[in-house]
């Protein structure tokens, strides 16, 4: 496979511009544009009807009182007027918040461990990657259905050995730690996967010469480590945030939003909302504020991982 | 590198063998419990191995739920889905990255600006519009949306700006045409990526819950992670029952990983955003 070099690429680049700019007549230009007309096409059609579309829809929905399927009577602000007093919002928000809070920097800073602790094995390595791994590539209800056994209130192996009873996934106060670290036990092989990739893109130059010059383990790991792996400490952060602002899946199956509504999260709102209580407008809205929340989340993101570069 | 062979080197690789057993306990454990009676998952304190060794509950689940049919839904689903992100994708990546016509650059913002939308913020008017289609509970239905995985077009665009182009121009002078040259140098120069992120995408799509969710309501349409949620509910408490099942619904996948396990992980660097 040809690796992609800096210099062949500017070159690519170049040539580009040259010989396929100023086509050598005007037949040949419509030709290419027919051709690629005809390239594009079947993606493009595909992304205006079910990307497009949707999107310019879900805005002018928001201002109708729509049911989950057909249209609705304009109602201007009226949904979101509601949704600033409705008390299910401001808790899907917290909730959401809260499990952002549980799950982001620990998947991370667990992501990162894994790395540094798989790195160093040589014979073993490929084992450990593997348990690491593996729960990720395991669908979400799979894991779900592995953690309610293993946390089960009556024959659930942790409540045997601790000779306890404890339904973890019906008390308000554990039930959304427990999803966070059910999540954490998942993903986290990915991060690790992408931390691994920065460690061994650090050259061994540098760890090289840091030992000649007696430098300790911590010396080095926020010498050259941390710095070096920053870029991805970022991507991994910023992709972990996107990710989990958009969490639904683990809890629908794992506690409904309950108990009590104490982890229903935002997604689970517009779903409750559109396909349980038919209320499409109103669903449609609390999905624009939910965009809006993804998208100043990373933006504020951005600007704090930007500085933390230094 | 520090010694390996130190006390804390020892000591740290002891720990990070701790850790990796803790990490796999929950699938072994799935795996233990399937492989029992019924009643002995329930025993105090519990049965480390499977005393005796059983699969009944294999055939069982085998027989009795509508896996096949799930297996089949998935299986389907994920080809043809698989298929049509990649030659879309690539065809559209390739005249982003070698032709030029009108409205080339609103085209790729308009791309890239996808990213920024989350899908699931679209699910109501989306729903609604294949509910329009008639297509709830069909394979259209649950295909064609997820087709659209913008992140593949711009992989392939990098990957065919880095071909050097006097091939490209070689082949133009020969009297090749567009799609000749793409299918006889662009593609086989980049197979390995094309494999990479074929089986990544194929992963994503079999492991999808959340618009197979949403859009199949009979069992029959359902795919292996939405119709595993539904056996639970009618088998009640019988959880080696209910390990079998949720083996066998990771299980090709799992299987799929540990032969491809470096295409997958340079699909996944690549649609981390990091190039392979």
């Amino acid at each position: 496979m040809a690796q992609p070099t800096r210099q062949n690429r500017k070159k690519a680049n170049e040539t580009f511009s040259v010989a396929m700019k100023p086509p050598r007549s005007r037949r040949r230009k419509l030709l290419m544009w027919r051709d690629a007309a005809l390239l594009i096409a079947p993606f493009t059609l595909l992304y205006l009807v079910f990307f497009i579309f949707p999107t310019l829809r879900v805005v002018q929905l928001s201002f109708t009182d729509a049911p989950l399927i057909g249209n609705g009577n304009f109602v201007g602000l009226a949904n979101y007027k509601r949704l600033l007093g409705d008390f299910l919002f401001w808790k899907s928000l917290k909730n959401t918040g809260y499990f952002v809070l549980l799950t982001v920097i620990p998947n991370t800073l667990f992501g990162l461990m894994f790395a540094l602790m798989v790195v160093r094995l040589k014979r073993l390595r490929s084992w450990v990657l593997a348990a690491f791994f593996l729960p990720n590539m395991l669908t979400v209800s799979v894991v779900t259905l592995i953690w309610q056994w293993l946390l089960d209130s009556q024959f659930g192996v942790f409540n045997l050995l601790l000779g306890t009873k404890f339904a973890v996934f019906s008390n308000p106060d554990w039930a959304m730690p427990a999803v966070a670290f059910i999540t954490i036990w998942w993903t986290v092989g990915f991060n690790m996967l992408l931390f691994i990739a920065g460690l061994q893109a650090i050259p061994k130059e540098y760890y090289e010469a840091a030992s000649i010059d007696g430098a300790t383990g911590n010396q080095i790991f926020f010498g050259i480590t941390w710095p070096l792996l920053w870029p991805i400490t970022a991507l991994v952060l910023t992709l972990q945030l996107i990710a989990q602002l958009k969490i639904f899946d683990q809890v629908w199956l794992l506690t409904r939003g309950g108990p009590f509504n104490s982890t229903i999260v935002m997604l689970q709102f517009v779903y409750r909302e559109a396909f349980q209580n038919f209320r499409g407008g109103y669903a449609s809205a609390i999905s624009i504020v939910l965009f809006l929340v993804i998208m100043v989340a990373s933006i504020v993101q951005f600007w704090i991982l930007r500085s933390g570069r230094r | 590198m520090k010694n390996r062979m130190s006390v804390p080197g020892i000591a740290g690789t002891v720990f990070t063998i701790f850790m990796a057993l803790v990490w796999i306990f929950p699938i072994y454990w799935a795996i233990v419990t399937s492989l029992k009676l019924e009643s002995k998952t329930m025993t105090n304190p519990p049965q480390w191995i499977p005393i005796p060794l059983t699969f009944a509950n294999y055939t069982r689940v085998l027989g009795e739920s509508g896996l096949f049919r799930w297996y089949f839904n998935s299986f389907f689903t994920s080809i043809i889905t698989t298929f049509l992100v990649i030659v879309l994708c690539a065809l559209c990546g390739f005249a982003i990255s070698q032709l030029s016509f009108p409205g080339k650059n609103l085209l790729y913002w308009l791309l890239l600006a996808g990213f920024m939308i989350p899908g699931q913020a679209l699910i109501v008017p989306l729903f609604s519009m294949l509910a329009d289609f008639g297509w709830v509970n069909s394979y259209q239905g649950l295909i064609l949306p997820q087709v659209i995985a913008v992140i593949n077009i711009i992989i392939y665009k990098q990957f065919f700006d880095s071909v050097p182009v006097e091939l490209r121009d070689s082949a133009i002078i020969d009297g090749a045409s567009t799609l000749r040259i793409f299918r006889s140098i662009y593609m086989p120069l980049n197979m390995g990526i094309t494999w990479a992120l074929a089986i990544v995408t194929f992963i994503g799509i079999w492991n999808n819950f959340f618009w197979p969710f949403l859009i199949t309501t009979s069992e029959s349409m359902m795919t292996i992670p939405v119709g595993i949620t539904q056996v639970t509910d009618s088998f009640g408490v019988q959880y080696a029952r209910t390990m079998a099942m949720a083996v066998l619904a990771g299980l090709p996948v799992v299987a799929g990983y540990l032969i491809f396990q470096k295409r997958v992980t340079e699909g996944i660097m690549m649609t981390a955003g990091l190039k392979g």
